[in-house]
């Protein structure tokens, strides 16, 4: 996933465009299941702040993860207009709360670039490359960080 | 040689089977109430798990088996006498051979500090001779055994070797010529060609191809064993038949009871020809339908081998139709239906039928608990062997049936609490007598099914818990304050604190420090409790109650704030609308409630899960009284009681993670996800923040916040 790929070797790739705090991020299409409307969940107790309760999948316990805390922006106050994308990381089901989701877009391998090094907060440790697409910009959120050890202790 | 894994995987699941029957004879044997038939079965376990693991190239497995075998075949030829030591050391044997095959399981080497002084005592039992006797076998030339199996009136005359080698048997390399001249060593044998496979027209001739089969017939034999060894490692690549030389005479005039039962003695074993061989077996016929007809001496149980994810799939679907049962309840009651009486008792209908689907399908994870039983009785002979402690382990209740996964996640520590009985709860024997007991320790392990629940009893006749060792210890190990005031029961229980070890001396049996608390922490993951009582100077028990299922549960439906919950109704003892007078302050915050003249303490649910506590007077909410092991009696302030019903328990662990004081979630009728309730951990938090400073329990609110 870097500029070095040789076109030869660049393959298409889809991403699902969304915003969370404001900002444009985008989610590899193959680790989403699918996109549903925020229903209320039910809350869980002591668990950190981004996560806000677990909903029924079709008889299947799946916690749901306000992005937009998780990476380090204001929480989300849900509504019926918000949505949550249900992806699939690791063999682990996690919703994610989003403001919205926009399209999905068919990019090659090398049109993915690193991210600039810079200042590092929980919002850039969560992105594995950027997009450019015209004179917009799009990120890649690397989803294993929902499922990192850090979190399991914390839950 | 490369093997299909699922192959492998049939040996060794056979393996188990054979190894249970193996156990069960020579504990018949033992105790002394065992026939001919059952050292023969013994026998043959041994034999059969030496020549599957032939097969496999498991060559530890295939020597080990082979020396006990000697000793067992010397044992059914009545050269050998069968006594307490001879029996003892075989037990072992069993116990050693049960081990290599989970080595070879899991690839792991075999563990020769124990098997080769295990070899040797085997040897001694066999003397100079069987040493002979052993290395002859190694060359494949056998001598003539005469071995009574038991039917001294019709012992068989001989044997009738059918044999078609396949294309493949050629391919590898093999000589008929070489296995013919064994089996003419085996005793007097008459030989037959049967050429009429060949072809006729040259032209047709393939060269590679296997024309031939021949019939041997061996005299004076009485076992087909030898017969068997010799092809041993052939089984696939030719076609055999090994049939009794009087079977074969006898077989068109007499296919009587007798002779039924004596082929059931024989181990008579049919080799389906391989694809490549093609055309009839000729002779051989005759004899498969002879078999199909002989009545079974024992009617061995029928069993199906199921993937167990598609029985999880099942029970995971008909978890969904209790959901939607209620669900359609729910609406039901909600619609205000004309009809709806009749309606509501057709819904009972299909309620009843969705149960007993349930049960069916639950009842197919069912396992007897008897060859978890069997496996403990292996480690304790180990590990008193290992103390040079006398013991002597008593199962009862081996039927008892328990889930799969309970079966199977108990074996660890079952294990654990054995090894510990046995090293810290039994006396030495010098001990034991001085002690005016019976110098042999008696270590109680039994099963029983009681309304809902499985339970499951360690008890040993030992020292009993050192409770003042016990407290010393606990001290030492900042485990509890030096002032603390603790009854009996709570100073047993610190036996499950983390890191907890009472060995003065680490054995290598037991006293790691992960001892109970590990053993705690798999019985809580199972849904299950334990709990512990001790008698000094006359032993420990240990009592262990598991849900008789883990997917579903009776529970209580309840509300704490704005958010439906569930309690196991195992653990409620009463619910209670409390009168104020009942209610009784502690201190600032904590609330008492007197209950027939005790107090028991109040938790408020909510506050201990990290919500807002409820501002409601005590006297609009509902108390569940509630028993755990950490604390005697407990009640839980919740806002107000809904329903009873029988919830589908869904694990948060695989998406989530573990939560402090929830133990799963569940559907409701409408879809919603509710918490099931740990009452005990609920609990034993609350327990051990008594025992933490104010402040601590402050910084410990905000961290739960």
């Amino acid at each position: 996933m870097s500029e070095q790929v040789d076109a030869m070797t660049a393959k298409e790739m889809e991403f699902v465009t969304l915003v969370a705090g404001g900002q444009n991020f985008c989610i590899e299409i193959t680790q989403i299941r699918e996109i549903r409307r925020w229903s209320p969940v039910t809350i869980l107790p002591h668990s950190p702040d981004y996560v806000l309760g677990v909903m029924n999948l079709r008889g299947a316990v799946i916690p749901i993860v306000d992005l937009a805390a998780k990476l380090g922006f204001e929480k989300i106050e849900p509504t019926e207009r918000h949505v949550i994308i249900i992806t699939a990381v690791e063999e682990k089901i996690v919703g994610l709360l989003v403001e919205s989701v926009s399209e999905i877009i068919g990019v090659s391998t090398d049109m993915v670039r690193d991210i600039p090094r810079g200042p590092e907060d929980a919002t850039t440790r969560a992105i594995l490359g950027i997009i450019a697409i015209g004179e917009e910009m799009t990120k890649i959120i690397n989803l294993s960080i929902l499922s990192s050890k850090k979190d399991q202790v914390a839950a | 040689m490369a093997h299909d894994p699922s192959i492998l995987e049939a040996f060794f699941e056979e393996c188990e089977d054979l190894i249970i029957a193996l156990t069960e004879g020579l504990t018949e044997m033992r105790e002394g109430h065992a026939d001919t038939e059952t050292v023969n079965a013994v026998f043959r376990a041994v034999h059969s798990i030496k020549g599957a693991a032939g097969a496999f190239a498991l060559d530890e497995l295939v020597g080990f088996a082979h020396k006990f075998e000697t000793v067992l075949d010397e044992l059914r030829s009545e050269k050998l006498e069968t006594d307490e030591k001879l029996m003892r050391v075989l037990q072992r044997a069993g116990d050693i051979l049960a081990d290599l095959v989970d080595d070879a399981r899991e690839n792991a080497p075999a563990n020769r500090a124990v098997v080769d002084p295990m070899l040797a005592e085997l040897q001694g039992f066999l003397g100079p001779e069987g040493d002979e006797q052993d290395a002859a076998e190694e060359e494949f030339v056998f001598e003539a055994l005469s071995l009574d199996v038991g039917m001294p009136d019709v012992g068989p005359a001989g044997y009738c070797v059918s044999f078609h080698p396949s294309a493949e048997f050629y391919a590898l390399g093999h000589d008929p010529a070489l296995i013919i001249a064994a089996l003419m060593e085996l005793g007097e044998a008459t030989v037959d060609v049967n050429m009429q496979d060949l072809p006729t027209e040259f032209a047709d001739f393939v060269w590679s191809q296997g024309y031939l089969s021949w019939q041997i017939d061996i005299a004076g034999l009485t076992t087909d064993l030898q017969i068997h060894d010799i092809f041993q490692f052939m089984d696939d690549i030719c076609a055999l038949e090994v049939v009794s030389l009087d079977m074969v005479d006898d077989i068109a005039a007499q296919p009587s009871v007798d002779l039924a039962d004596e082929l059931t003695a024989e181990e008579i074993k049919t080799v389906d020809a391989p694809e490549a061989m093609g055309g009839p077996t000729g002779a051989a016929a005759p004899v498969k339908e002879q078999q199909k007809q002989r009545p079974a001496k024992k009617p061995a149980a029928t069993t199906l081998r199921v993937d167990p994810e598609r029985v999880d799939r099942l029970i995971n679907a008909v978890g969904e139709l209790i959901i939607n049962q209620s669900v359609i309840s729910q609406r039901l009651q909600e619609a205000d239906l004309p009809n709806l009486a009749e309606l509501l008792a057709d819904l009972d209908d299909y309620k009843f039928l969705a149960r007993e689907i349930q049960e069916g399908v639950m009842a197919i994870r069912a396992q007897p608990v008897k060859p978890l039983f069997q496996r403990m009785m292996r480690i304790a002979r180990e590990a008193a062997d290992a103390t040079g402690k006398d013991v002597e382990l008593i199962t009862e209740g081996e039927a008892t049936e328990v889930d799969k996964t309970v079966v199977e996640r108990l074996a660890d520590p079952l294990t654990h609490m054995i090894r510990n009985a046995i090293d810290h709860g039994i006396e030495k024997p010098e001990d034991r007598v001085a002690k005016r007991k019976d110098s042999q320790g008696q270590l109680r392990l039994s099963a029983s099914q009681r309304s809902g629940s499985i339970v499951i009893e360690i008890a040993d006749d030992g020292a009993g818990l050192n409770r003042s060792r016990i407290r010393d210890i606990a001290i030492n190990k900042g485990l509890i304050a030096p002032d603390a005031a603790l009854s009996d029961q709570e100073i047993d229980h610190l036996l499950f604190a983390p890191g907890f070890s009472t060995a003065e001396e680490v054995t290598s049996l037991s006293g790691r420090g992960v001892g109970m608390d590990v053993v705690k922490t798999a019985i809580t993951a199972l849904g299950g409790r334990i709990a512990i009582t001790s008698n000094p100077g006359f032993g420990t028990s240990f009592s262990i109650t598991l849900p008789v299922t883990l997917a579903v549960m009776d529970g209580m439906i309840i509300t704490v704030g704005d958010q439906t919950m569930v309690v196991p109704i195992s653990s409620i003892l009463e619910t209670i609308r409390p009168d104020m007078s009942d209610i009784a302050k502690l201190g600032l915050n904590s609330e008492l409630f007197r209950i027939r003249g005790e107090y028991v303490p109040i938790i408020d649910l909510a506050e201990r899960l990290g919500s807002q506590p409820s501002q409601k007077d005590m006297i609009d909410r509902v108390l569940l009284l509630v028993q755990t092991e950490s604390i005697a009696q407990c009640a839980l302030a919740v806002d107000d009681i809904f329903d009873q019903r029988q919830v589908v328990v869904k694990s948060m662990l695989g998406n989530y993670g573990e939560i402090d004081g929830v133990s799963g979630a569940t559907i409701l009728g409408d879809g919603k996800i509710a918490l099931i309730i740990d009452p005990d951990a609920i609990t034993s938090v609350m327990a051990a923040k008594t025992r933490l400073t104010t402040d601590d329990r402050e910084a410990a609110h905000v961290r739960a916040s």
